[in-house]
């Protein structure tokens, strides 16, 4: 198994805490991960991406040139990385703020309105949840509950009362690719 | 017979290289007698720095330190936060402290750290052969000011003991000579009350020392000594300009 | 102890603390600022120092009047730092003071840019300050290797009497890894009877003088000759490679840091191809392991060898000194911090055995 994942959005979607989840929950599940963050020019408001590989062998390249998975949570991200994607790999789509559909044909695309369930659930903050709960739904490379343990870690137990909402964001996600 | 006078023994029983009339000598004894008679030598180093006093590391009966040019506030820095129960203090000229090593020092000062610097001002670079120091008096002429120190050109001479002491973290500062007997006393008593400052944890101290050098100056040594007090004094005045 | 995810930096900080390391002097700089940031807060914690320096320069005299007075410091920064850190650099290796320096390498000359880079191999391997002088270079190429290289780097430095260099490239710093600390459980540090720690005539302890001055032609000689057979111990007992692949590969590639990691998916492609591609990779950069890269080279196997970087070409020196003729060498590199894919990497070399 080896999992070759790009998250590209803006700065302040949550994109590159996207990537550390799962590297963090692929370690706790016992495979090898890596994350690379690559910032724009700004370090708010400017284009960031994250290269996170999951792999059962030792990890050669951390660098996602060819990605198996490609998380596009703004309309830049997918115009720039859409024809990078291994063929037969997955594009996830925000479909709440990205107007355009995926072009190619060789890819399976995955349209997730990430901000309205958020909305529905009443969080904002948590579009970048939904779209991790997709891109698990879809992949099952980690465990949903894994997430929520190393989400627990990055928030320290006093933050934990937002455990629940998370869980709920990570479900709603999965349903859409269902 | 009676001892009436007995070489420090922190100062090292060696041939020292300074030409006739130099100060550095003077002051060496000063600094060696204070660090006995404060029983610290055991406790304390030094840095030397690059400059006349460049060998300063084979005079002084401790543990010495030789540093680059300028740097040495940053090597004792480094000395003083693992020893911080330990003593040191840097021994510097004015091209070393006054032009490249202003970041060093005022940064010292600024930190208070607890060290102890004796500063040596004779208004030129000696090592190198007499050239223009940052504190070269205007009008006075070195080998890279032939026609004298034009302050249109190249500015005044900074007065670093004055700067020093409008930092929070300076203790003490003060500006003696050695040109006469009673500033020769003077001289050693603030080097005793600079290395009592950092002893008390107060913060920086330095001694900045007006001192003779005969040999780029092109006077005699007796001539030298007038000279401090004809010349320089009048533009760096003596006294103690900070003392908390 | 468990795994955990760490950016190389922050992994880099700990490690060092594990290793002993109990003072730091640094100025920021991007991209290696988690560095000073965790020893910020990390050190006071464990009874040690950090301090930030007015720049580069007082920082690594700093780490000289540290490491003079016996304790384990370091310092980190990145190329333009380390440039102006060059001084005191030289001036320790000839005080044969030990002390660790991080260079997390970002684009250059000049200012350069802040991407990961690898163009200050020369100035890491050759020298960097002036004078005959080396300083032992460790190259890392993750996380883990690099956790486990600040313990051996602080152990060779004290060893050696000699500064050491982690020559880390912008993407070691920023990544994550999981990574496993040791724990430091009784550290023994070795004795440095030489250390300025206050000195008593008549005591056990010699009155040190660390200097790096010796104005007597003989003098000078001696320091350097005895700097060099330290230099020629260093060589026979402390260089490390990784080989991967090489047996029987029909073109090998040579690649340091992270670089070397995307040559292994490179030759992953390729294999997929089936064409037999190997991989040395100097893990020491000085002592430069010439043995192992001319042994790779030698198999009969071998048509030619590609060496890639980050740079302009800089290693690749190196690695003909080591080839000496027996196999050409081929350069992919570019500066300006243009990290080649293994798809690129895998591309060239198809387009050598085009010919």
């Amino acid at each position: 198994m080896v999992e070759r994942n790009l998250f590209a959005g803006f700065g302040g979607q949550g994109v590159l805490l996207m990537g550390q989840l799962l590297a963090q929950a692929g370690m706790m599940e016992g495979k090898n991960t890596t994350w690379v963050p690559s910032y724009g020019p700004e370090m708010r408001g400017g284009t960031a991406n994250c290269s996170v590989t999951l792999s059962d062998e030792e990890i050669d390249s951390p660098l996602v040139t060819v990605p198996t998975a490609l998380v596009a949570m703004n309309r830049p991200s997918l115009e720039k990385f859409e024809k990078i994607v291994a063929p037969g790999g997955s594009i996830f789509v925000n479909s709440s703020i990205v107007d355009i559909k995926v072009q190619r044909t060789d890819v399976k695309a995955y349209y997730v309105p990430c901000n309205e369930i958020a909305a529905q659930l009443g969080n904002d903050k948590v579009s970048n949840m939904i779209m991790l709960g997709a891109y698990l739904g879809q992949s099952k490379c980690v465990e949903i509950e894994t997430i929520l343990e190393a989400l627990l870690e990055k928030l320290g137990e006093k933050k934990a009362k937002l455990i629940p909402l998370n869980r709920e964001a990570l479900l709603k996600g999965a349903e859409c690719v269902e | 017979m009676s001892t009436v006078i007995k070489k420090t023994p922190v100062l090292r029983d060696v041939h020292l290289h300074y030409c006739p009339g130099c100060g550095h000598g003077i002051v060496h004894r000063m600094v060696s007698e204070v660090i006995e008679e404060l029983g610290i030598q055991g406790k304390c180093a030094g840095v030397a720095p690059v400059g006349c006093a460049v060998f300063a590391y084979n005079y002084f009966e401790i543990d010495m330190y030789e540093a680059a040019h300028g740097r040495a506030p940053a090597v004792a820095t480094g000395f003083k936060r693992v020893h911080p129960d330990h003593y040191i203090f840097t021994y510097q000229g004015d091209g070393d402290l006054a032009s490249i090593g202003t970041a060093e020092i005022v940064h010292a000062a600024h930190r208070g750290e607890k060290i102890t610097t004796i500063f040596i001002n004779n208004a030129i670079y000696g090592m190198t052969g007499g050239q223009m120091a940052p504190t070269t008096l205007v009008g006075q002429k070195t080998t890279t000011s032939p026609l004298g120190r034009d302050k249109d050109h190249c500015g005044e001479p900074i007065r670093m003991a004055e700067m020093l002491s409008t930092i929070n973290g300076s203790a003490f500062i003060a500006r003696t000579a050695l040109n006469t007997t009673p500033n020769l006393i003077k001289t050693k008593a603030a080097i005793k009350k600079a290395f009592e400052t950092q002893m008390a944890g107060k913060g920086f101290s330095m001694v900045e020392i007006l001192s003779p050098c005969p040999t780029n100056w092109g006077k005699a040594p007796a001539e030298s000594m007038e000279w401090i007090g004809e010349a320089m004094i009048p533009y760096y005045p003596l006294g103690t300009f900070k003392e908390v | 102890m468990a795994k955990k995810l760490m950016k190389g930096c922050e992994a880099i900080a700990e490690a060092a603390i594990q290793a002993g390391c109990r003072y730091f002097f640094g100025y920021p700089i991007t991209p290696q600022n988690d560095i000073p940031e965790y020893m910020s807060l990390r050190l006071p914690q464990v009874g040690g120092c950090f301090l930030q320096a007015e720049s580069e320069l007082a920082a690594i005299n700093m780490v000289y009047g540290a490491g003079g007075a016996g304790a384990r410091v370091m310092t980190s920064s990145s190329s333009p730092g380390i440039s102006l850190k060059q001084e005191g650099i030289s001036t320790i290796a000839a005080a044969e003071i030990p002390c660790v320096v991080v260079n997390m390498m970002r684009g250059g000359p000049g200012l350069g840019n802040i991407q990961a880079s690898q163009g200050d191999y020369f100035q890491a391997v050759k020298g960097g300050g002036h004078g005959d002088y080396h300083a032992i270079v460790y190259a890392p190429a993750s996380i883990q290797e690099t956790v486990d290289m600040m313990q051996k780097a602080f152990d060779k430095a004290d060893e050696y009497r000699t500064p050491v260099i982690i020559l880390a490239d912008g993407l070691i710093g920023q990544m994550m890894e999981p990574v496993e600390l040791k724990e430091a459980k009784d550290l023994q540090l070795p004795e440095k009877p030489w250390a300025a720690t206050g000195y008593t005539p008549g005591g056990k302890k010699p009155r040190s003088v660390l200097n790096s001055l010796y104005i007597e032609t003989e003098d000078l000689d001696e320091l350097v000759d005895r700097l060099f057979e330290r230099y020629a111990v260093i060589e026979k007992n402390e260089k490390m490679v990784e080989c991967y692949n090489t047996e029987g590969a029909e073109y090998i590639l040579c690649a340091y840091g992270t670089v070397a990691r995307i040559c292994k998916a490179a030759i992953r492609i390729l294999g997929e191809q089936g064409i037999k591609c190997g991989l040395v990779r100097p893990i020491t950069l000085w002592p430069f392991p010439s043995e192992a890269v001319h042994e790779a080279l030698a198999q009969e196997s071998v048509k030619e060898a590609l060496t890639v970087e980050v740079s302009a070409g800089q290693l690749v020196e190196d690695i003909r000194l080591a080839a000496n003729g027996i196999k050409p060498v081929q350069f992919m590199g570019k500066a300006g911090s243009r990290i080649p894919s293994a798809e690129e990497i895998a591309e060239r070399i198809l387009e050598m055995k085009r010919g």
